[in-house]
């Protein structure tokens, strides 16, 4: 983990610099012919929504190596995880609402993706009120919370495909013509080192927080 | 096959403690009929059932309600919202006379507990379910006896998922906080799959134009649901339970 400490603050000084230059590549980048300036929001919502699935999936994972084998650092990268879905879940919510109101003349659809997405927030705004609230032991209740979430992703994004769909397809980043490509990579390795010194960060912190608690302990000992 | 022996004894417990103060049954059906009566209220008026606007989707807009959508979602609204008053209690009752600790040094396997709980609970949703049915037919003028064997597949696929669950969770949240609030608030979000595929499958029997094919696609995708959340939470649940 020294190793890790020693990384935040390059990954953070790396991070910020690529989220400075982002705004300049997205400025230069061509504006789409059919939805005009609106279109630019792509360069942040998708990356975000990108770091939400992400950081479900580490949590997932983390989360299901909690509660076989009790490892306190999985339940920190769980936690960690967790918090994380709800900060990139809660830009995607927000930068997706303000692009449809120009694109689709509405803010909400009940479409495949924003509806998954929705849920997937909640879910794991679950998870962050039962550890809060939960009282002791909510550790091991949130992991299972985590390992349910994180299955249950496909069979809402199955379940709303069959109900309705609306949502732009994922085959529009595979096709992008270059000078919009390269803004948009360069956004989603910026939230991607962003993500990954948050994570580190965070994990950190919850460290610090265990290792007080067991000083506070052994003193009243 | 021990394990199955050990679920057994542990749902006929239940069940004959049930029997005794039909406390549970009583209540939750109770409720699941008050479930009904409100949203009535909501989506009738002139002392007929509402129809919003057109049948088929528009574009960009909210989806219109339809009369048999309406009836569809207020039999899954009251199952939903039963199933959680009943597992919330179901589990109360074994903290309030402390036995949960006593359930859990049976010398069984954990999951037999969890299976026998689920058993339980089973039971108990469907007689509820039994009685919902026929209420939604009457106040809802629903086609309930159109397709008989599918509307019953879709209630037993759906409240098997949903008691899978909520059996789990119920289980876990005994020890919390705030276990009242923290039920529902963990429960609706993962399952609403279930819910999704019961209303749209239900919807399609009940609908202008029965789609029995689209029924029975939402059938085997609640039966898909199940196979995959029993097996994770009867993985779970041992971890879980324990201290």
């Amino acid at each position: 983990m020294r190793v890790l400490d020693r990384l935040v603050p390059f990954l953070l000084v790396i991070a910020a610099l690529m989220l400075f230059r982002a705004p300049f590549l997205v400025e230069a980048a061509p504006i789409e012919s059919v939805m005009g300036v609106v279109q630019k929001i792509f360069y942040y919502h998708v990356p975000s929504a990108a770091m939400t699935f992400l950081a479900a999936f580490v949590c997932g994972i983390a989360s299901a190596m909690f509660l076989f084998r009790r490892s306190a650092l999985a339940d920190q990268i769980a936690l960690s995880a967790a918090e994380l879905v709800v900060v990139f879940g809660m830009i995607v919510l927000v930068t997706g609402p303000l692009w449809a109101r120009k694109a689709w003349g509405v803010w909400w659809v009940w479409d495949v993706r924003l509806t998954t997405m929705l849920i997937l927030w909640m879910i794991f705004v679950a998870y962050l009120m039962l550890r809060r609230f939960g009282g002791p032991g909510s550790d091991v209740l949130a992991a299972a919370v985590g390992v349910f979430g994180t299955a249950l992703v496909p069979f809402v994004y199955v379940s709303v495909r069959f109900w309705r769909t609306q949502h732009p397809n994922n085959t529009v980043v595979s096709t992008l013509p270059p000078d919009m490509a390269w803004p948009f990579r360069w956004a989603m390795a910026s939230f991607l080192v962003f993500f990954i010194a948050l994570l580190i960060t965070r994990i950190r912190l919850e460290q610090n927080r265990a290792s007080l608690e067991a000083a506070h302990l052994a003193l009243e000992d | 096959m021990n394990v199955l022996r050990a679920a057994w004894w542990i749902a006929r417990k239940d069940l004959i403690v049930e029997a005794r103060s039909r406390e549970l049954a009583y209540t939750t059906l109770f409720f699941a009929v008050s479930c009904v009566l409100v949203f009535a209220f909501a989506y009738i008026q002139d002392g007929r059932s509402l129809d919003f606007g057109p049948a088929e989707p528009v574009a960009n807009s909210v989806m219109p309600i339809s009369v048999t959508d309406a009836a569809a979602g207020i039999l899954w609204v009251a199952v939903a919202f039963s199933g959680t008053l009943a597992l919330g209690r179901a589990f109360e009752r074994e903290r309030q006379s402390e036995t949960l600790r006593a359930l859990l040094l049976a010398p069984t396997e954990r999951a037999a507990i969890y299976i026998g709980k689920l058993a339980s609970m089973l039971v108990l949703m469907f007689g509820v379910e039994l009685v919902l049915v026929p209420i939604i037919g009457l106040f809802f003028d629903a086609p309930v006896g159109r397709a008989p064997l599918l509307l019953a597949g879709l209630l037993v696929a759906g409240t098997v998922g949903f008691a899978a669950v909520g059996t789990l969770f119920a289980a876990m949240l005994i020890r919390a906080q705030s276990r009242d609030v923290l039920l529902p608030v963990l429960l609706y979000p993962i399952t609403v799959p279930v819910i999704i595929a019961g209303v749209r499958g239900t919807a399609a029997i009940f609908g202008a134009e029965p789609n029995l094919e689209a029924a029975t696609a939402w059938m085997s995708m609640l039966v898909f649901f199940d196979a995959v959340f029993v097996t994770l939470a009867l993985w779970t649940f041992a971890p879980v339970m324990s201290e």
